[in-house]
């Protein structure tokens, strides 16, 4: 909850962003194409993060973002689509820009160090890079723009990194700098009004801008999402950062520079902030000082830093911390704007073929506007058992790097057999919905999952009309068993292997997802009786409608009478509520629980896998230990010809345990990401589902009201 | 294992609407449980000069209420009166038993899932406390407003004797002789139902009740098994706000609403049981007493009719006509006045009977609107805190 928390309070910190003017607006906007904003209005960022990130390592990449990359890749585009992300871009675009009024937005940020607070007020020139567009969106009034600009100046000023870079990255700002510097006058100059009468324009700017980055990027932000992935970027922040950055501007130099800075500082910075309650806490801190610092930092900056650099790397710096503190929320918008990119849904379960041979066949249909799949909207016919297969096949490539692969929902001979051999049985019926459900909710996740969406298998699945048979997903086969033998050597070398955890994150987290596993089985038995008892009241209840029915009609006072039949119908209508309701507790809550039930199997899996390949280091360091003692063993025996066999031996084993040394670390790397990612994502599953629980309880309650004030006139009739 | 060790507290509304007659106001005002003993305070405030005191007020236990029933049963002149049926034997047996379960799983339990256990078991015992002392009071309240029963000698001597009653209890013989007794009567039941009716007025009465009676049985079993339902989903809340609470302290603010949706739930559910099973339950209880009147008067009529074939015979054999004359009369006197008393009660039965239905439903009704509405306002704040975090 708390994160979903700092998302929605995530506006806030957002004006504070100063570098990324389109950005903020798309959000806003909540439209579909955010995430295409996101590449668009990401290069500033990415510029920062890169800066930032690099203020240990980089002293080349900054020029190299900020002069080449962005002006190759997006050169063109910016310029032709919105101004204000030419912001961002050099100097040219910007010296052509201030006549514009987006441009002059934009600037202003880099100025806004120069600029009175006026300036802040009427352009809100800080926060230019989010407030101008979201404001042109919202229509807000001038008065949110006022008050937010200067909270946004402070962000610069508040992180001690920031200012440790400024005098790093002025060299590099400076072009920027010059640029905005004229932007500056423009703005001053123009008012208040013109910003918001021209706002509208950005907006459908904006728009032709997000086209652009969808047809011309997707590959690149496809790349970039996958490097990041399987890249360096081991912390949340570095990868987000690297993960925006490729995605948004930078060519493919500057992303794998960037992931390569992004690593080394992860390592150093990221660390205290990888859980994400930490890393809010951190960024609700600093939003709060922010806006403290603000007046007195706005007030110094200007009256310190006249000159356009100083505040142009200000902001620079800003944007970057800003950058790393909304990474968090941005990759939840990410995430979330992937859904819009790519909606699955799942209808029309039909029944095919006959006797024990019939199965379930479901219609998948996809609309998307992903470029990587051919067409916009297409449908295929899938069974239960190509659900399953997809999940064998993902699990395999994917578990044994740490990846989380969702589980997909449960064999159930019982309820398939009575599919395959009832008629239309009630049950068999719920038994089908229950199902197309959890299908449907486990291939979103599916394709909600950055790079198990990459995988061809998932397109495939998703696109091609006929797929192969999937076999070995026969409950009971010969497959299933092995595999059953499998798990239980697994369970058992699970058992046997001691790893002394190096790093108390996993340990904790481990422990974390082991005691929720716990509470979530023991939630899921209890909702599961709840269930129960609903359905039990619910049949009670229909019982004694009849019975008040009875009643009723053997009452001799024709008042009486009339009311006892009334709240006979009553206690109909309440029984059809009470089971509405017991069938909302059961889809709506059992469902999710049972889902993130298997879900945290699957995420201890990617812990396991983690295990397993600290093992496989291990065992290489112990062989190679081996190897070196027989070496010297040897070079004491003096036999000079098996010395050189050792020495090769030893060379390999080297290789070897540092390969896999790499591998953990991969792993580990995939195993936080994953878990960091699964975390934000059940937070906000679980936040959806409640409201949608606690909303349908709502209305069941408002329709008892209805159903027993209109009864109440009928009792009071009795006389 | 908690025991009650005592409770004592303050009563108020009845589920029978009764006659205010102010002459004679009797009330329970507070009671005491000691075990499975439940010690009553029967107050009284009177201006008959019947009684010494205009005021006063006594300690009567259960079985004091039983004997009170027991012997304005056994007698003859109240034959013709429907007697206003025994409050049944205070039952703490089911609270106490799941009080005892709660202490043995409580290790199954985080603390406040068992607190919150306890609590509802706690609030549960009250409920039953409450109305063990409530049916007691309305047993006397029906005495008292009754013309007749009120001037009953054993009545007062209940209400006035400040000493303990030191009521006998019922021996095993006796309880036996008792079962006995019913299983007589229910055979006498059967034997003079063949008995053909002379009055119309009974006739319908007589099917209407039995009729009656088998459906209001029939409504307030179902009645409780859907009370008990609903408080089991009631505690279910208590479980699911418990793990929810426990599973994540930041969703505490939003889910703690639960726990009052389970307080709600299980409040509906509580006085769905106060205002409509216990109607039901009076009623059935109370039908059951206007059976035995119906009873009682066709035993009336059945002896009048016999000693009507009596007269004839000794007529036929000119043998003890007198007597048999008197006799004759004497049945017909008394199926006459059983007749008519009867009559005026069952009257007075349906009047009754109906007004007490529409005060419950109407309660019935009322509270159920206001507990949904409550647990609207709490669900929409529920989802207001949820959707601001």
């Amino acid at each position: 909850m708390k994160m979903a928390a700092s998302s929605e309070r995530s506006p806030p910190p957002f004006p504070d962003a100063e570098d990324q003017e389109s950005e903020p607006a798309l959000r806003d906007e909540d439209s579909d194409e955010g995430a295409d904003i996101f590449l668009g209005t990401n290069p500033l960022e990415a510029m920062a993060d890169s800066t930032f990130s690099a203020s240990d390592v980089l002293s080349d990449l900054p020029n190299d973002l900020l002069g080449e990359p962005p002006s190759a890749v997006f050169g063109d585009p910016l310029s032709n689509i919105s101004k204000q992300e030419s912001t961002s871009n050099p100097a040219k675009q910007s010296s052509k820009l201030p006549s514009d009024v987006p441009c002059d937005i934009f600037d202003p940020l880099h100025g806004t160090g120069m600029e009175p607070k006026d300036d802040g007020k009427n352009a809100s020139l800080i926060d230019i890079v989010i407030n101008p567009v979201t404001s042109a969106k919202d229509n807000l009034p001038v008065d949110d723009l006022l008050s937010q600009p200067e909270i946004d100046i402070p962000a610069k000023t508040k992180t001690e990194q920031p200012a440790e870079l400024r005098s790093e990255e002025r060299p590099k700002d400076e072009p920027l700098s010059v640029a905005s510097s004229k932007p500056k006058k423009d703005l001053f100059e123009d008012s208040p009004e013109d910003l918001f009468s021209e706002l509208p324009k950005t907006k459908a700017k904006t728009k032709p801008q997000m086209d652009l980055f969808g047809d011309s990027s997707p590959d690149l932000f496809m790349d970039a999402k996958a490097a990041a992935d399987t890249g360096p970027g081991r912390n949340a922040p570095a990868d987000l950062f690297s993960e925006e950055s490729v995605a948004t501007t930078t060519s493919k130099s500057a992303k794998s520079n960037i992931s390569a800075n992004s690593i080394v500082t992860a390592n150093s910075k990221a660390n205290g902030v990888h859980s994400d309650e930490e890393e809010q806490d951190i960024f609700a801190e600093a939003t709060v000082e922010l806006s403290l610092d603000s007046p007195h930092n706005n007030r110094k900056t200007l009256d310190t830093t006249k000159p356009s650099e100083p505040a142009s790397s200000l902001s620079a710096a800003a944007g970057s911390s800003k950058a790393q503190a909304k990474t968090l929320e941005e990759l939840e918008e990410e995430e979330s704007e992937d859904k819009f990119e790519l909606n699955i849904s799942i209808t029309n379960p039909e029944k095919v073929g006959d006797g024990m041979n019939a199965y379930m066949a479901y219609k998948v249909s996809t609309q998307t506007t992903l470029p990587m799949f051919r067409s916009k909207t297409f449908t295929v016919r899938r069974r239960f058992s190509d659900f399953l297969g997809l999940y064998e096949k993902l699990s395999e490539k994917h578990s044994q790097n740490g990846y989380i692969v969702p589980p997909p929902p449960e064999k159930s001979l019982l309820g398939m057999t009575k599919v395959k051999v009832g008629k239309d049985d009630p049950s068999s019926g719920e038994f089908v919905e229950r199902r197309r459900a959890s299908l449907e909710r486990y291939l979103q996740r599916v394709v909600c999952h950055p790079s198990l969406l990459q995988d061809p298998d998932v397109r495939e699945f998703l696109e091609r009309e006929e797929l192969p048979r999937a076999v070995n997903t026969q409950a009971l086969s010969g497959a299933g068993f092995l595999k059953m033998i499998n798990k239980a050597t697994d369970a058992v070398s699970k058992m046997t292997i001691k790893m002394n955890e190096s790093d108390v994150w996993f340990e904790e987290k481990l422990q974390e997802v082991e005691s929720e596993d716990q509470q979530l089985r023991k939630l899921h038995a209890v909702v599961d009786s709840l269930v129960s008892h609903r359905k039990e009241l619910s049949v009670n209840t229909a019982v004694f409608a009849k019975s008040v029915a009875m009643l009723g009609s053997s009452e001799d006072n024709t008042a009486l009478s009339r009311a006892l039949s009334q709240l006979a119908e009553l206690e109909d209508k309440i029984e059809q509520l009470h089971q509405e309701q017991a069938g909302n507790d059961f889809f709506v809550f059992t469902e999710l629980l049972a889902d993130y039930i298997r879900l945290l199997g699957a995420v201890r899996g990617s812990f396991d896998q983690r295990m397993k390949s600290w093992q496989r280091w291990q065992d290489a360091q112990t062989t190679l230990q081996k190897k070196r003692e027989a070496e010297a063993k040897l070079l004491w025996a003096n036999k000079p010809d098996k010395l050189q066999q050792a020495k090769d031996e030893i060379a390999e084993w080297e290789g070897k345990v540092t390969q896999y040394e790499r591998e953990f670390e991969r792993v580990s790397a995939t195993v936080r990401k994953e878990v960091i990612r699964f975390e934000k994502e059940k937070a906000r599953d679980f936040k959806k589902q409640i409201i949608k629980y606690l909303e349908s309880l709502l209305q069941s309650q408002q329709q008892l009201i209805k159903y027993w004030e209109a009864f109440l006139p009928e009792a009071k009739a009795i006389a | 294992m908690i025991i009650f060790v005592c409770v004592v507290f303050q009563l108020r509304s009845v589920s029978v609407d009764l006659n205010n007659d102010v002459s004679l106001l009797i009330d329970i005002p507070d009671a005491l449980c000691e075990r499975d003993k439940v010690k009553f305070t029967v107050h009284t405030k009177t201006t008959l000069s019947v009684f010494q005191k205009p005021e006063f007020s006594v300690p009567r236990q259960h079985e004091d209420f039983i004997w009170l029933h027991d012997t304005l049963v056994e007698t003859e002149e109240y034959a013709g009166l429907i007697i206003p049926p025994a409050p049944p034997k205070p039952d703490f047996e089911s609270p106490r038993e799941k009080m005892h379960k709660l202490g043995e799983g409580e290790a199954t339990m985080t603390k406040e899932e068992y607190t919150k256990m306890k609590q509802e078991l706690e609030a549960e015992y009250l409920a039953v406390f409450k109305k063990t002392v409530q049916v007691h009071e309305v047993f006397l309240q029906r005495l008292s407003s009754h013309p007749v029963l009120s001037k009953d000698r054993n009545f007062q001597i209940f209400l006035e004797y400040d000493q303990d009653l030191s009521v006998r209890r019922k021996n095993a013989k006796e309880m036996f002789g008792g079962f006995f007794k019913n299983m007589v009567k229910s055979a006498d039941e059967v034997l003079i139902s063949g008995v053909k009716e002379v009055d119309d007025f009974f006739e319908q009465e007589k099917t209407f009740l039995l009729d009656y009676s088998t459906k209001i049985k029939d409504s307030t079993t179902k009645a409780e098994r859907m009370t008990r339902a609903h408080k089991n989903v009631a505690d279910d809340y208590i479980h699911v706000a418990a793990i929810l609470n426990s599973i994540s302290a930041e969703e505490n603010t939003a889910l703690k609403n639960f726990t009052f949706l389970q307080k709600v739930e299980g409040r509906v559910a509580s006085d769905q049981e106060l205002k409509l099973t216990e109607l039901l339950r009076y009623y059935t209880r109370d039908i059951q007493a206007a059976k035995d009147l119906l009873y009682r008067r066709a035993r009336a009529l059945a002896d009048y009719e016999n000693s009507n074939k009596a007269l004839d015979k000794a007529r036929l054999k000119s043998k003890d006509v007198a007597q048999a004359e008197d006799n004759q009369r004497q049945c017909m006197q008394k199926f006459e006045k059983l007749s008519e008393s009867g009559k005026k009660e069952l009257t007075s039965f349906k009047g009754r009977r109906v007004v007490a239905f529409r005060k419950n439903l109407v309660e019935m009704a009322e509270l159920e609107i206001k507990h949904a509405k409550n647990s609207v306002s709490l669900l929409q704040g529920c989802i207001e805190t949820l959707k601001n975090c």
